[in-house]
C-alpha cells in the first residue's frame, strides 16, 4: 500500500525507446485510473518536452506559466571586433560565421561553451542567456500536471525535464501525494536519462514490430544502466504474433514481467481525437479492460518497491 | 538533393517512408541513406545493408596532468557544463557532462590539460543489395549526447555529388533533430491525422521555418483521427504530397520489417511523384 505523507512520492515513468508506440495513450489511462483511488493520487509530469501531448487528453487548466532559461549564446559586438578570427578558430561547433572579415554567431549552431569569449583579445564577445522554452503548472481532471514546451530547435531538453520533475516532486511532498506519473520522451539520450533518473519503476510500452523490439531492448538496457526496475507493456499486441512472442521470450529470459497486453483497436485514436483517455472514452471496451489489469499489475509492483530512504 | 524525413511525433512512419523512398529510387538513381536517429536506429531492419565499415564516435574530453596542475581552478570556472570540479588538490572530470568544446584546455594557465577520446557510440556503413549506400550512427547506452554522434556521422559519410540523399531524422524538435536537418535541401514531414500528430507537426513545421527549409507533408494512417491536420496544412500553405490510408494488413507487414514498396508496389510510383514534386519545388526556389 502506498503511504500518503511519506518522505517522497514514488516515481513511475512511462517510456518506449521508439516514439508512437502508444506511450502517451497508456500514460493517460494510468493518470485516469490513478485518480480513482486515494492511495494512488498522483502528480502528473509530461517529460516529452519537445512534443508534449499528455495535456491533450487530461484537459488541463493553466495555473502558472514561466520562462525556462536554458543555456546561453555567444554574441559578438561589431563595434569592438577587430576581425582577427580567433573565435572562429577555437569554435568546434562551426557556429562562428565569417563574411568579408565580419564575424557573427549562428545561434542555432552555438553550443554556449564560451570558448570564444575566453579567447577574444578585444573582449568583444559576451554570453546572453537564452529563453529555451516555457514550463507550466496546470490543474487537470486527474491531478496537478507539470508540463513544458521547449522552443523548437532549442537545446537543454534534459535540463527542462529535470526542472519540471523537481518542481513536481516538491509539490508531491508538500501535498502528500503518494505517486508521480512521468510520461517520458522517446529515445535513450539526455531527456530520457533526466526522466529516468530517480524513478522507482519504469513501464516500457513496446510494439511487437521489428522496430519496436529493437527500441525496447535499447530502452531496457538504458533503465538497467541507471538501476531502475522495469515492466513491459505490449501495445497493439495482436498485430504480429511472432513479434509478441519474441518480446515474451526476451522478457522471460531477462526475468522481466509483462505488465499487460493491449489489443490493437481504433477506439484508441478515436479517444485521442475526443481528448479523453481510452478508459474514459470506452470504459467497457477491451482496451480499457486490458489497461485496468495492467494498472493493477503496475500498482502491485510499485507498492513492493522500496525507496532507499525508507526503512521497516 | 538532400531530403530529410522528419516528424515532430515519433512512430508516425518516418522510417517507413524514408526507406521506401530510397528503395523506389535506387534502381534508377544512386542513393545514399543516412540513419540519423542514433537513439533508436531502425532503417537497417528494412534496407538490410551489410555493415562492414565501422568507426567510433568519440568526444575529446579533458585529461588533467596532476603533476603540472597549479590548482588555480580555471578549468572548472570556464567550463559551462559543470564537467570539471575541484576537490581539494584534485581535479575531477565528468566525461558524461563534457561537450568537448576544448575551452578548459585553451584556458589552462599551466598547460596541464590534454584531451582523450571518450566513446559516445559507433558509426557503421555498408551497402544494401539494392545498391543503396547506407550509414548509421548508434548512440551507446547511458550516453546523453546524441548530437556529436549525428555530426560525426554526417562528416564521416559524405554523399557523392550525383547521389540523392535520404536522411532518417530523429523524432522531436530539439537539438538532435536540428543537427540531422542541417545541410538538407528539403524536409519531408511524416504525420498522422490525430491531435497528437497535429500538435507535433506544428512544432516540426515551425522548426523548418526557423531553419529556412522548404517542407511538405505525408499523412500516414489516413482515415483515423480528424480533419485538423489537413486544415492546418491548407492554412499555412504546407503541401500534402501523399496520403497513406490506414490498412491493418499493411501495419502487420511493416511490423515484420517488410518495406512499404514491397508490401504495396503501387507506392513506388506514388513516391516517385513525391520526389518529382520536391525536385520541382526546389528548382522553383533556386530560380
Amino acid at each position: 500500500m502506498l503511504k500518503p505523507g511519506g518522505p517522497a512520492a514514488k516515481q513511475l515513468v512511462i517510456l518506449s525507446g521508439k516514439g508512437g508506440s502508444g506511450k502517451t495513450s497508456v500514460c493517460a489511462a494510468f493518470c485516469h485510473l490513478a485518480s480513482l483511488s486515494e492511495r494512488a493520487r498522483a502528480v502528473l509530469i509530461d517529460a516529452d518536452v519537445d512534443a508534449s501531448n499528455l495535456e491533450l487528453v487530461v484537459a488541463p487548466h493553466r495555473v502558472e506559466e514561466h520562462e525556462f532559461s536554458g543555456g546561453q549564446l555567444a554574441v559578438i559586438n561589431p563595434a569592438l571586433c577587430a576581425g582577427c578570427g580567433i573565435c572562429a578558430d577555437v569554435c568546434r561547433f562551426e557556429a562562428v560565421l565569417e563574411w568579408e572579415s565580419i564575424y557573427t554567431v549562428n545561434p542555432i549552431a552555438c553550443e554556449g561553451c564560451a570558448a570564444c569569449q575566453t579567447q577574444c583579445p578585444e573582449d568583444a564577445i559576451h554570453m546572453e542567456p537564452q529563453v529555451a522554452g516555457r514550463w507550466f503548472r496546470s490543474d487537470s481532471r486527474y491531478g496537478p500536471l507539470f508540463h513544458a514546451a521547449l522552443t523548437p530547435g532549442a537545446e537543454n531538453s534534459g535540463k527542462l525535464v529535470a526542472l519540471v520533475k523537481q518542481l513536481a516532486g516538491q509539490m508531491a511532498i508538500d501535498n502528500a501525494y503518494p505517486l508521480m506519473i512521468v510520461d517520458g520522451p522517446p529515445g535513450i539520450g539526455c531527456p530520457v536519462i533526466a526522466a529516468v533518473s530517480g524513478a522507482d519503476l519504469a513501464v516500457i510500452v513496446a510494439e511487437p514490430t521489428v522496430s519496436g523490439i529493437a527500441d525496447m531492448q535499447r530502452i531496457l538496457r538504458t533503465v538497467e544502466h541507471f538501476n531502475v526496475s522495469a515492466l513491459v507493456c505490449i501495445n497493439k499486441a495482436d498485430i504480429y504474433t511472432a513479434g509478441r512472442e519474441e518480446i515474451e521470450v526476451f522478457c522471460g529470459d531477462k526475468g522481466l514481467a509483462i505488465a499487460g497486453r493491449i489489443p490493437f483497436d481504433l477506439a484508441v485514436p478515436e479517444a485521442m481525437s475526443q481528448g479523453e483517455p481510452i478508459t474514459v472514452y470506452e470504459p467497457g471496451g477491451r482496451v480499457s479492460q486490458a489497461l485496468h489489469e495492467t494498472w493493477e499489475h503496475v500498482l502491485a509492483v510499485l507498492n513492493n518497491t522500496r525507496r532507499s530512504d525508507e526503512t521497516d | 538533393m538532400i531530403i530529410a524525413v522528419a516528424s515532430g511525433k515519433g512512430g508516425t512512419g518516418k522510417t517507413t517512408v524514408a526507406t521506401s523512398l530510397a528503395l523506389a529510387l535506387a534502381p534508377h538513381r544512386p542513393v545514399c541513406f543516412l540513419d540519423c536517429d542514433v537513439e533508436a536506429p531502425n532503417a537497417h531492419l528494412f534496407l538490410k545493408p551489410v555493415l562492414d565499415v565501422r568507426k567510433l564516435a568519440v568526444l575529446p574530453v579533458p585529461q588533467i596532468d596532476q603533476a603540472r596542475c597549479q590548482h588555480q581552478g580555471t578549468c572548472a570556472k570556464v567550463c559551462q557544463f559543470n564537467a570539471i570540479a575541484i576537490a581539494g588538490e584534485t581535479v575531477l572530470v565528468f566525461p558524461d557532462l563534457c561537450h568537448g568544446c576544448g575551452s578548459c584546455m585553451l584556458n589552462c594557465p599551466a598547460g596541464a590539460i590534454i584531451e582523450q577520446p571518450h566513446r559516445l557510440g559507433i558509426l557503421e556503413s555498408g551497402r544494401a543489395n539494392t545498391g543503396i549506400r547506407f550509414a548509421r550512427g548508434v548512440l551507446d547506452i547511458g550516453q546523453p549526447l546524441a548530437v556529436p554522434v549525428i555530426r560525426q556521422l554526417k562528416q564521416w559519410f559524405r554523399p557523392r555529388p550525383d547521389e540523392t540523399v535520404i536522411i532518417d531524422a530523429p523524432p522531436g524538435t530539439s537539438c538532435p533533430t536540428v543537427e540531422s536537418l542541417q545541410g538538407a535541401d528539403y524536409a519531408l514531414l511524416v504525420t498522422e491525422p490525430t491531435p497528437f500528430g497535429l500538435h507535433d507537426l506544428r512544432l516540426a513545421y515551425e522548426l523548418t521555418r526557423e531553419l529556412g527549409l522548404p517542407a511538405g507533408v505525408i499523412i500516414n494512417r489516413d482515415g483515423i483521427g480528424d480533419s485538423g491536420t489537413r486544415d492546418f496544412c491548407a492554412s499555412v500553405d504546407l503541401p500534402v504530397l501523399l496520403h497513406i490510408p490506414l490498412d491493418r494488413a499493411l501495419t502487420e507487414g511493416l511490423a515484420q520489417g517488410v518495406p512499404l514498396v514491397a508490401l504495396r508496389p503501387q507506392y513506388t510510383a506514388h513516391l516517385w511523384r513525391v520526389l518529382a514534386m520536391i525536385g520541382h519545388r526546389l528548382r522553383e526556389t533556386a530560380c
